[in-house]
Order: C-alpha cells, then sequence, then structure tokens
C-alpha cells in the first residue's frame, strides 16, 4: 500500500479532483437521496415522512393505473423506435453516397435539429397537427381522407413528434458504422455479378445493422424518459411516466411517489438497455469476430 | 459506399428533407403571421409578434437567464473538463475508468431523475431556485458534451509534440499554455458552443429546479404552451431556431459538425 | 565495448550507458544494454522493428523510465533527471514541429525556454535557419512546408540549444527515396560542421551505413554487434548480422586439417579455426563467373541499371550475385556457369546459440 502511495503520480489526481467532486458532490449524492426519498411515505397534511418503506412500488405495482401509463411509455418508445429506423437507417446510407457538397448541405439538415429546442420542434409538430392543422389540410386535398385526423393528443402524435426529435441519434449511429466500412465492399458486390437488391440484403444490411441496434438503444431509452414531447402534444390526456413524474412533483406533491416512479423508469431503461445491448454484442460478435 | 443514389433514393430523400423541416420551417413562417392568432402568413408579413415579444418582460428576463446560465455553465464545464481531460488521455493512473465513467455518466441518467433529485436535494441544502444551483446541475448535464470534445482534441495531438517541447527545456506548465492549449484550443471552443447550446435549450430537468425568478427561456415557453398557444410561441421559437443555426455555423467553421458528431469524415481526411 | 573506433582512436565517452533495461510486462525490450559515445561521434542504432532500439532512445531522451541500469552524460546520472532538464536535441520521426508556430519561432522555442534575449535569439534562429538551408523560409507555417524543409527545421530547432547531444528517432524514414538520399548528406554534413555528438536510431542499413562512424546493430532488446559499418559489413559475427546487414550468401561447409571445404572447393583456413561444420558467408558482389569454380545454373536475371542481379542454382543452395553493367553480355536463363571468390571475401560465421 505504501509503496503504491509512493508510487502514485500525484498530478493526474489533482487534474481529475475539480471534476471528480463536483460529481461526486451534485450527482452522486442527490440520486442517493432520491433512491431514500422513494422508500419514504407522504401525507397531505403531514407532508413527507421518516418512513421507510417499499409502500410506493408496492403501490405502483398493484394500481392498474400506472400499469397502464407504463405500458403506453413502453409502446410509445417501441414505435418510436421503429420509425426512426425505418427512417433513419436508409437516410443513412442515402447521405454517406452523396458527393462533396451535398452531403456536408444535407447533413446539417438531418443533424442540424439536434441544436434547436425541443419545444421549438414539437411546437412546430402541434401546429403541423391541429385539428385545422397543415397536415390534415394536405392530406384533405389530397383526397386521401374526408375528415380531419385527431393527431393531437394522441399516441400516433407523440410517436410523429418523437420520432422526429430523435432522428439525429440513429442517423449518427448507423452513420458512424457505416464510416469504418470498406467503401468498396458494395462494389465488390456487384462486380460479382449481385443485384441491387441482393446486394442491399446481403451486403450493407448486415453490415448497418450493428449501427441501427446501437441506434435504436439510445433512441428507446431518450423515447422511453422523454418529457417536453409528450407533455405538448399529448397533454393531460395522454401521460406517459416522465409526466406522470412532473405531475405528481408539481401538482399533487407526493414527491416519494414521484422519485419511486422516476426511479422505476430509469430502473427499467438501464435494464432495456443493457440488455439489448449484451444481445447485439452476442450476436455481433459471432458475425465478425 | 461508393454507388450514388438512384430515383427512389433520392425520391426518399426528398420526403426526409420535407420530413424533417416541416414543423421548423412552419414555426418560422406563422411567427410572421399579421393575425391575432396561429395561421400562415397569407396575408402579408409582420413583425408584430416580435415586437410583443420585445415587450413581454417575462421572455425577456427569460432570454437574459438563459443566456446567463448558458455561459455560466459551460465556462465552468470547460473550465473543469480542460484538466479532466488532460489527466484521461494523458495519464495512467489508478481508478481511471471509473473516473471516466462518472463523468459521462450523466448522459446515462434520464433528465427526468436529474430533475427530481436536483429538486430535492437543493431544496434540502436550501439552494432551490437559485440561480448558483441551477448552474451546478447545468453544469453537470453538460460535462460529457465538453469532455468527450476536449478529448478528442487532446487524443489527436502527435504525442511527439509535448517530447518535443520537454526535450527543449520546457517545463510541463509552459508546455501546457504554450503548445497544448493553443493546438486544443478549437476543441475547447466547440465544446463551450455546444455545451452553451446544450444548457441553453434544456427543459426537462430545468422545468423542476427553477425558481420563479430563475425561469429559463425553454421553460417559460413551455408554460406558456402548457396555457395556451398563439403567435407569440411561434416568434419564440424562432429567435431558438435562428439561435441554433448561428451555433450551427460557428460550430461547423470550428470543428466541422459531421467530425463533431459522427467522426471523421472520410471525404475529408485531412480535416 | 571499448570507445575505440575502427581506426583506433582512443575518445573519452561523452555518453556511457550501463545494464539499460526496460521491460513491458513480462517481454524484456531492452536487455542489459552497455554502450559508451565519444564526444563528436555519430553512432546508430540500427535494427529491425521491435529491437529495443527506439525504447533506448526514449530511455536516453527521458520519456520512458528505465527498470534497470544507468545512462551517463560527461559523468553525470541522468537516469532520474527530467527530461526537460538533460539539454538534449531531438529530432522525432514526426518531427513533431509546433503546427501553430512558424518555422522561426518553432527554433526559437528553446531559446525562449532560456530565457536567451530577444535580439541573441533572432541571430541565433537566423544560424541555425542558415546552417540547415532554410534561411527565406522563418516565416512559413509547417504545414506550407515540404516534408524535406520540416526535417530541416526540426534539426534546426534540435541544434539551435547547442546540445551536448543530438538524438535522431528515425529521421529521414518519411522522405521519399531520392530526398532520403540528398537529406543524408546534409544530415553528415551539419552533424560535421557542428561536431555534435549523435545518435541515430534507424532500421534502415544504408542509412546507417552512410551515416555513421560506428553501427550498433541490435536484436530482442541485445547488442549483436558494433562496429565501424564497413568492418562490421565485411566481417559480420552472426547469420543475424549478415542477414540484416546488406544480402548474402551463407554456405554450409567444414574445416579439417588446416583446410575449409565446400563440395570438392577447398581453401586454407587462419590457423585459430577448431573443426567442425561452419557456415561460410560470401557477399553477391564479391562472386566473379569464372572457367573454374562452384558449378551454377542461372534460374532468373534481374537488370538494375547499373548491375544485373544473377539467382543461381548449386549444389549448396540457392546463390544470388551481382554483376556491374559494364557491357558484357550476362549469362541467361538456364545458362550453366561456374562461380569463384578469392579466399579473403569469405567470412565465417559463429553459429549462435538459440536465443
Amino acid at each position: 500500500m505504501k509503496a503504491l502511495l509512493r508510487r502514485l503520480d500525484p498530478v493526474p489526481v489533482l487534474l481529475s479532483l475539480p471534476a471528480g467532486l463536483l460529481l461526486g458532490l451534485f450527482l452522486l449524492i442527490p440520486l442517493a437521496a432520491t433512491a431514500i426519498l422513494s422508500l419514504q411515505a407522504f401525507s397531505l397534511y403531514t407532508g413527507i415522512q421518516s418512513v421507510f418503506n417499499l409502500d410506493n412500488y408496492v403501490e405502483i405495482f398493484s394500481d392498474g393505473y400506472f400499469g397502464e401509463i407504463f405500458l403506453r411509455t413502453a409502446r410509445t418508445a417501441a414505435l418510436t423506435t421503429v420509425l426512426t429506423i425505418l427512417i433513419g437507417a436508409p437516410e443513412a446510407v442515402i447521405l454517406m453516397r452523396m458527393k462533396a457538397p451535398w452531403r456536408g448541405i444535407f447533413l446539417l439538415v438531418a443533424l442540424g435539429p439536434l441544436l434547436i429546442s425541443v419545444v421549438s420542434r414539437t411546437l412546430g409538430w402541434a401546429l403541423l397537427f391541429g385539428s385545422t392543422g397543415i397536415i390534415n389540410d394536405v392530406l384533405i386535398g389530397l383526397g386521401l381522407i374526408a375528415a380531419p385526423l385527431q393527431f393531437m393528443y394522441t399516441e400516433t402524435g407523440v410517436v410523429i413528434a418523437l420520432a422526429h426529435v430523435l432522428l439525429p441519434f440513429m442517423i449518427i449511429s448507423v452513420m458512424t458504422t457505416l464510416q469504418r466500412l470498406n467503401p468498396l465492399v458494395e462494389s465488390a458486390s456487384y462486380s460479382l455479378g449481385a443485384s441491387g437488391f441482393t446486394t442491399f440484403r446481403r451486403v450493407i444490411l448486415p453490415q448497418v445493422l450493428p449501427g441501427i441496434f446501437a441506434g435504436s438503444i439510445i433512441v428507446f431509452a431518450m423515447a422511453a424518459s422523454a418529457f417536453a414531447t409528450p407533455q405538448i402534444i399529448g397533454g393531460r390526456r395522454l401521460k406517459v411516466v416522465a409526466t406522470l413524474v412532473y405531475d405528481e412533483y408539481l401538482f399533487s406533491l407526493n414527491w416519494p411517489l414521484g422519485a419511486a416512479l422516476a426511479l422505476l423508469l430509469f430502473v427499467i431503461v438501464i435494464i432495456v438497455a443493457v440488455g439489448f445491448n449484451q444481445l447485439a454484442e452476442r450476436r455481433f460478435r459471432r458475425l465478425y469476430g | 459506399m461508393s454507388s450514388s443514389n438512384g430515383f427512389w433514393s433520392l425520391a426518399f430523400h426528398t420526403l426526409f428533407v420535407i420530413f424533417v423541416m416541416a414543423p421548423i420551417v412552419v414555426v418560422c413562417f406563422m411567427a410572421f403571421t399579421p393575425e391575432g392568432y396561429l395561421s400562415m402568413p397569407t396575408n402579408g408579413v409582420s413583425l408584430r409578434w416580435f415586437e410583443a415579444l420585445l415587450n413581454n418582460k417575462e421572455f425577456v428576463g427569460s432570454f437574459r437567464i438563459s443566456l446567463a446560465l448558458g455561459a455560466a455553465s459551460a465556462t465552468v464545464a470547460a473550465l473543469i473538463s480542460i484538466p479532466a481531460a488532460m489527466a484521461i488521455v494523458r495519464y495512467d493512473f489508478p481508478g481511471r475508468t471509473a473516473f471516466l465513467t462518472l463523468c459521462m455518466s450523466p448522459l446515462m441518467v434520464p433528465s427526468i431523475v436529474l430533475g427530481v433529485a436536483f429538486l430535492r436535494f437543493f431544496s434540502q441544502i436550501g439552494m432551490s431556485g437559485t440561480l448558483v444551483g441551477l448552474t451546478i446541475s447545468h453544469v453537470i448535464l453538460i460535462v460529457p458534451y465538453v469532455l468527450r470534445t476536449i478529448m478528442n482534441s487532446l487524443g489527436s495531438l502527435d504525442s511527439a509534440l509535448d517530447h518535443a517541447a520537454a526535450s527543449l527545456g520546457s517545463s510541463a506548465w509552459r508546455t501546457f499554455r504554450r503548445v497544448t492549449l493553443p493546438l486544443t484550443l478549437p476543441g475547447i471552443l466547440s465544446g463551450w458552443v455546444l455545451a452553451f447550446i446544450t444548457s441553453f435549450d434544456e427543459v426537462t430537468m430545468t422545468i423542476f429546479i427553477s425558481g420563479p425568478g430563475t425561469t429559463t427561456l425553454p421553460v417559460r415557453l413551455m408554460l406558456y404552451i402548457e396555457d395556451s398557444i398563439d403567435p407569440l410561441v411561434a416568434a419564440v421559437s424562432t429567435v431558438l431556431i435562428v439561435m441554433a443555426l448561428v451555433v450551427m455555423l460557428i460550430l461547423d467553421r470550428l470543428f466541422g459538425l459531421d467530425r463533431m458528431l459522427i467522426g471523421r469524415s472520410p471525404s475529408d481526411p485531412d480535416r | 565495448m571499448t570507445p575505440e573506433d575502427a581506426n583506433g582512436h582512443q575518445r573519452s565517452p561523452l555518453v556511457r550507458i550501463s545494464g539499460l533495461t526496460k521491460r513491458y510486462g513480462n517481454t524484456t525490450v531492452v536487455d542489459r544494454l552497455k554502450l559508451d559515445v565519444g564526444q563528436g561521434e555519430f553512432v546508430s542504432l540500427l535494427g529491425p522493428s521491435g529491437c529495443g532500439k527506439t525504447t533506448t532512445l526514449q530511455m536516453i531522451g527521458g520519456f520512458v523510465r528505465p527498470d534497470g541500469g544507468k545512462i551517463e552524460l560527461a559523468g553525470r546520472d541522468l537516469t532520474s533527471v527530467a527530461a526537460s532538464k538533460r539539454g538534449l536535441g531531438i529530432v522525432f520521426q514526426s518531427y513533431a514541429l509546433f503546427p501553430h508556430m512558424t518555422a522561426a519561432e518553432n527554433v526559437a522555442y528553446g531559446l525562449e525556454v532560456r530565457n536567451v534575449s530577444r535580439s541573441e535569439r533572432a541571430e541565433q534562429v537566423k544560424a541555425a535557419l542558415d546552417l540547415v538551408g532554410l534561411a527565406p523560409y522563418g516565416d512559413r507555417y509547417p504545414r506550407a512546408m515540404s516534408g524535406g524543409q520540416q526535417q530541416r527545421v526540426a534539426l534546426a530547432r534540435a541544434l539551435v540549444i547547442k546540445p551536448r547531444v543530438l538524438l535522431l528517432d528515425e529521421p529521414l524514414s518519411n522522405l521519399d527515396a531520392s530526398l532520403r538520399e540528398e537529406m543524408q548528406v546534409e544530415l553528415r554534413r551539419i552533424q560535421q560542421t557542428t561536431g555534435t555528438t549523435t545518435i541515430l536510431v534507424t532500421h534502415d542499413q544504408t542509412e546507417a551505413m552512410a551515416l555513421s562512424d560506428r553501427i550498433v546493430l541490435m536484436r530482442s532488446g541485445q547488442i549483436e554487434q558494433i562496429g565501424a559499418p564497413e568492418h562490421v559489413y565485411d566481417h559480420p559475427d552472426t547469420r543475424f548480422v549478415a542477414n540484416f546487414l546488406g544480402k548474402t550468401n551463407l554456405f554450409q561447409g567444414d574445416v579439417g586439417q588446416s583446410k575449409m571445404r565446400l563440395g570438392n572447393l577447398s581453401w586454407a583456413t587462419p590457423d585459430a579455426t577448431p573443426d567442425g561444420p561452419v557456415t561460410i558467408a560470401v557477399r553477391p558482389e564479391k562472386i566473379a563467373l569464372a572457367d573454374d569454380g562452384l558449378p551454377a545454373k542461372v534460374s532468373a536475371r534481374t537488370f538494375q541499371g547499373g548491375q544485373w542481379l544473377l539467382d543461381l542454382d548449386t549444389p549448396h543452395g540457392p546463390v544470388l550475385m551481382q554483376r556491374q553493367n559494364v557491357g558484357a553480355r550476362p549469362p541467361t536463363v538456364g545458362e550453366r556457369v561456374c562461380l569463384t571468390w578469392s579466399r579473403d571475401d569469405m567470412h565465417l560465421i559463429r553459429e549462435e546459440a538459440a536465443r
């Protein structure tokens, strides 16, 4: 131990001290405090009480109201993920194929929205979705539907807006994978006489799959814990876990229950992400050694 | 991918661009409506809603708070991330991986969880609703972005540069000041700008911890939208979109946005 | 090894390395290395990649901490002295020019660190750039210079601080072939002008032979042979040295009754040679065609401009020979010839223990 201390270079320790202290103090302690809070009881008259038990969690698991909201959250997150794959993966391939000036321009178009506030982007969808909104005007004008469709306060609306918000993450993930590929592999496939479809199915798709997997994990995790978009599009009528937590904290003032809901969401998202990650690693290690 | 895009690819791409741009363009258009309600500016263009925005003390105040908060938290995050990145990139020390994981962990925790955690913690230590509390929470949120950008920048430096400076008699501090820092500056600035915009746009965590006197612009916008949607929010959003555009151009100039987000671009190996 | 070069000059060692050892995990990269370098001498550490030459240079430079042994400079132990306090000039393989400084600013950096006055600095920078032939390029940034020019800036930057020893780490490996030869001449001229003691690390045997007073051949962290280039080339101690320095033909022969025999050919041996099997080395350029000698058949013929390369099959294995292109028609493929060489061009190689 003494030998270890003597050999320990103090420089990197000093360099990492400010960030380490700040994060240790202001990230780990609040998270731990929240975990403790979730075990406490709450009453409207006496506030938070110093009893520690699992009642909040029992309530969440036994009350169908919460179950329904968790299921809805999972459903919207899953559908959002599928939608981002359907749009993002082909677009990533298309972007990679573009030539010098176009690729730069459309990369900004595809990824730039990341820098725009989620609230503004979702507001755009709220404007498009409104019952007299542009989408319905266009659809009716094209003769595709007769009466306006309802997007606001529906899962469809939330999924479309969330997919728009999270699409850049899928594109980034797929493009990162594509970047590591040998660009000549595709040409090699054509030179061997394969058709465009065969080349896509046998050569491009398997190579893009790891990127899609990684992107899906990110998109699912972010969709499941998204707050602003479901709050604006779904409103009070269509709650997901994040908006429910918000209501518990700021309207019902039941912080312990809100804390339990938030932590449960966190744990579920982590389990799903880690599970999928391991599945992906096992699958792709076999493929690519 | 060497082959070029065919007709169906370009058709798909067109639909994609429409999908991505539609909500953004709609917001910007509607901000210029001369009417008192949300509509496309078909009867001429008006700046009345931007004027209304300028006269709205609450929104202007929130804009100032967001600017100050973004600048303060990005600066603090950069100041603690520079030494942290030096430690991680340049040294091997016990606990290095754990330290890196700790610094990157805010990316893993959903913002809503961070929000409730900070709400509880700050109210316990009497810091709820203060600008200091907000700044600390934003620093934690953006450290991963700044740290990663600076680490990339440091990692791409030739380690022989340090050895060269040392062989010429330069002390470690002098080498840092005269060689490492100037060469990492574009990375540090990019990290700062990225952190600034991330902090400026943050709403999910901030809505829990901002107080009446410290309501940031996105939070104010969110609360306003919960009540009613009128052209004023479109005008606020347009301002946010224009800011994003400016940031995008700065980042592209400084560092290459594509390189920053997806790594080195193969068409442009020297950048 | 004593600091005595091939000409027998006795030099007082400026650098004295003894027992130098570096281990990474279970691998010993440099193994009890012992080397003395005299004042003004140009010594090359030569060997294949992984032989420990670069690690040795990095230990001398102070960037890698040795696990054992000593490095002394003019009698002073450097082992625990920081790199920035050693006062050595180093030219790195990547040049490591500061990209945000002009050529002149790069050269001035070491003087600035030493608090040399501004006017004095300008003068010395100008002299250093003059020495490397870059006087008009002081205001250029490295990225606006060619590889050869960057190389010269790096050299000027290392020399301007008047180092006791100049360390060169594969300095020419990033240049193309013609520029490399030009820089070899240039390096040698500059080293002789300044008289700076120089240690060069390289994997390129022509570079080592062209530049150095002495070559240190390294293999697996140990020294295989030290000596003047022409001595090491003509008298390789081991099979490894014979193969690494230029091309060579190795024959399995044997010694007995003061005769060295290869098939039915025989030569007189020096007295002390013990009887038994031996390996005989003959350089390709020492072999001649004759009416009588080792019978051979040409299997391939390659024209190289100034010379022909002939691959031949003989009863004692394949043989490579060089023939100057002096106009005479070389034998064609399939032709049968006889090979001969002089007794003095044969060299006996000691069989090494398996490592």
